[in-house]
């Protein structure tokens, strides 16, 4: 407990918990939905490509959509059945739009697809082990859905040489990583070593919350032997972000705008490392995840294993129904998710959560002006300004918001949870965050498109000369053929009276 | 007496001579903000500013003679540069900015003539005698010169359409408590 001893939270906010309502309830596997709508674009990057056609029989696990590009991830089949659509349909986005998305329908036999298992998963070249990764189309589970063999591959190449397990789940409501820890915790340890021989890294450390003892006792029990350590951290919000979690475990800053691996140091979740050791070890891709159903508009709030694609409404169904009338549809935890605009949006990779939240539980408050109290100077886990920040995007001065840290900052909303004003802080932030991306795009297209302005003005000229030329030419030729003709007619001209002389 | 007005005269020469050696050799071809302005333009000489190109409209910014909101492509943000590299306020609220566009070919009054093509300043459309054209997104500029010579009026500016890459949240509303 020495190394806590010196480490000092910055910022951050001690949210109420509510973890109570789930916590304490076993993983429950939810009965195969009717119709599973199996997004493309579960990941950040580019979307999937789908490699099969409306009617197609699949079986579970079976690829139905290829990675595309670097920074992509490949998507299989939840279950057995065949494929009743291929086309957008809502997608878990604040936004509402929809998403290319492959629509199965279950023939309820959940038959498996042929699995590649290896008969000695830890004696796999490091290379193969990030390859296994990729095909199961594995991504951060945390939610950042950052796709996970990126990260290897990166690391393995920059040298890491700790490797950080984030089992923090700072979110109120979320127990899915707490849940997962306590049952399947030497699974999760098999995949921090698979995880380990990936990269080429010798230390791994668990970073646990005090506020989850169990998960703490169970992870230490599986990982006797090994040379796993677990650590408990001081339970805060947002402990689960990974640049505070590395500060904690190892005393280490990473520095603004760079990557956790700057330092040495490679952070994946604890369902990331319990997927991997399904993916590697047993040969099965993602197609499911632990999802936490909670909130005090839910009957009975529980963990449940949801297949991929799975409408948050058969989560609520299964758990018995609302109580009362939900005020709010949260996807993911109540600080960073985004609201839900129905329930019929399908389960993602990196959904964590379905919160069915009332009245009381959301509050919402009509904002004040800023009184300049910096409680949220306080509350901010990067060090940022919040108040400057928000009042210079207010009155449109973005790049001014710039210079204060504006793109450091994590969008965690622990400065709109604490502002005594209740200033949608983190609202001003995302809107200026996108705003500078559209015109960070807008610039790019623009230079672009002079580029192939330039392009076309040179082969107009190219072309205009070229005409010129072979006019130029044409009328040269001409000028020679006539002054040939004439020279011929003089020559005959000249012959003429030369043959009458001698005739 | 005769120390400082030598003094001073010899100080004179001597400066006026570096002067003068300095205009020649680093004597600006042309003027450098020309460029500059040219830089922060489009650049795809559609000439809706009524100058011709681009290379006009800076000249006659740098001249003073164009207003900085001469660029209808180029928007809000062209206008907040312009009016920043050339050190005047502009109020930006009562321009207007219909947002990013682009054209767009309806392909059910596309007859392929191919003139759209010809007229793009970017290359954007994509076609062949006889066949329906087609806009790259990504390389129109919004310039508008494919509608005019459209002639089945087969091409409309639309705004470019949002999707999940490019949406970002609305500023929030401004409505404080009493």
């Amino acid at each position: 407990m020495k190394l806590f001893s010196r480490f000092k939270p910055q910022g951050g906010v001690h949210p109420d918990g509510r973890k109570d309502l789930s916590a304490d309830r076993p993983i429950r596997v939810l009965p195969m939905p009717e119709r599973l709508f199996v997004s493309l674009q579960q990941h950040v990057g580019a979307p999937a490509s789908p490699v099969v056609v409306v009617g197609e029989k699949v079986l579970k696990g079976q690829l139905i959509a290829a990675s595309q590009g670097n920074i992509s991830a490949p998507v299989h089949a939840p279950t057995s059945g065949h494929v009743a659509a291929i086309g957008d349909y809502l997608a878990p986005h604040p936004s509402g739009l929809p998403a290319p998305t492959i629509t199965i329908e279950p023939d309820g036999e959940d038959c498996w697809a042929a699995l590649d298992v290896p008969i000695d998963p830890y004696a796999l070249e490091p290379e193969e082990i990030a390859k296994r990764v990729a095909a199961a189309g594995i991504v951060g589970l945390g939610g950042a859905a950052f796709p996970s063999a990126v990260k290897l591959n990166i690391s393995r190449k920059t040298n890491v040489q700790t490797l950080i397990i984030n089992g923090g789940e700072c979110e109120p409501y979320l127990t899915c990583d707490d849940r997962i820890m306590r049952e399947r915790a030497a699974a999760i340890v098999s995949g921090i070593r698979l995880i380990q021989r990936a990269v080429g890294c010798t230390e791994a450390l668990v970073g646990i919350e005090d506020n989850k003892p169990e998960a703490i006792a169970a992870m230490r029990e599986a990982a006797k032997g090994t040379d796993v350590k677990v650590m408990p951290v001081p339970a805060m919000y947002p402990m689960g972000w990974d640049k505070q979690m590395t500060r904690a475990l190892v005393g280490k800053e990473v520095p603004a705008g760079g990557r956790s691996s700057d330092i040495g140091v490679l952070v994946h979740n604890v369902a990331t490392a319990y997927a991997v050791h399904e993916a590697v070890a047993l040969g099965r891709p993602l197609i499911s995840r632990l999802v936490t159903v909670s909130g005090e508009a839910v009957k009975i709030a529980c963990n449940l294993e949801v297949p991929l694609g799975t409408p948050a409404q058969a989560l609520f169904d299964y758990c018995g129904g609302y109580a009362g009338v939900p005020a709010r549809l949260v996807m993911g935890g109540p600080m960073m998710g985004h609201e839900m605009p129905n329930p019929y949006i399908p389960v993602v990779k990196g959904t964590s959560g379905v919160l069915a939240l009332t009245h009381k539980e959301i509050g919402q408050p009509v904002p004040s002006p800023c009184i300049r109290c910096s409680t949220c100077v306080r509350a901010c886990p990067v060090g940022l300004l919040p108040l400057e920040m928000a009042a210079h995007i207010r009155v449109g001065d973005l790049n001014t918001s710039v210079d204060f840290g504006l793109k450091d900052c994590i969008a965690c909303g622990s400065c709109s949870y604490v502002c005594p004003a209740h200033i949608p802080l983190v609202h001003y932030f995302n809107f200026a965050k996108g705003e500078l991306a559209a015109k960070e795009r807008a610039k790019l297209k623009q230079e672009g498109t002079k580029k192939l302005a330039e392009a076309r003005n040179e082969r107009m000229e190219k072309i205009a000369r070229a005409r010129e030329e072979a006019s130029r030419q044409r009328a040269a030729k001409k000028a020679a053929q006539e002054a040939a003709k004439k020279a011929a007619a003089d020559a005959a001209a000249a012959a003429a009276p030369q043959q009458e002389a001698t005739a | 007496m005769f120390v400082a007005v030598a003094s001073l005269t010899t100080l004179g020469l001597i400066l006026g001579l570096l002067l003068g050696v300095a205009a020649r050799r680093l004597a600006v071809e042309g003027n450098p903000l020309i460029e500059e302005i040219q830089a922060i333009l489009p650049g795809s000489q559609c000439g809706q500013c009524g100058f011709p190109g681009c290379a006009g409209a800076a000249q006659a910014l740098v001249a003073g003679e164009a207003p900085v909101t001469l660029c209808p492509p180029g928007g809000r943000d062209v206008v907040a540069a312009l009016a920043l590299k050339l050190g005047i306020e502009v109020d930006l609220s009562g321009i207007k900015d219909s947002g990013p566009q682009i054209a767009e070919v309806k392909e059910e009054l596309c007859i392929g003539c191919t003139r759209c093509f010809k007229v793009c300043p970017t290359d954007a459309i994509l076609g062949a005698s006889k066949h329906i054209h087609s806009v790259f997104r990504e390389a129109c500029t919004a310039c508008g010169k494919c509608v005019e010579a459209c002639p089945t009026e087969a091409i409309a500016m639309r705004p470019v359409p949002v999707t999940l890459q490019s949406w970002y949240w609305d500023k929030p509303e401004e409505r404080l408590a009493a």
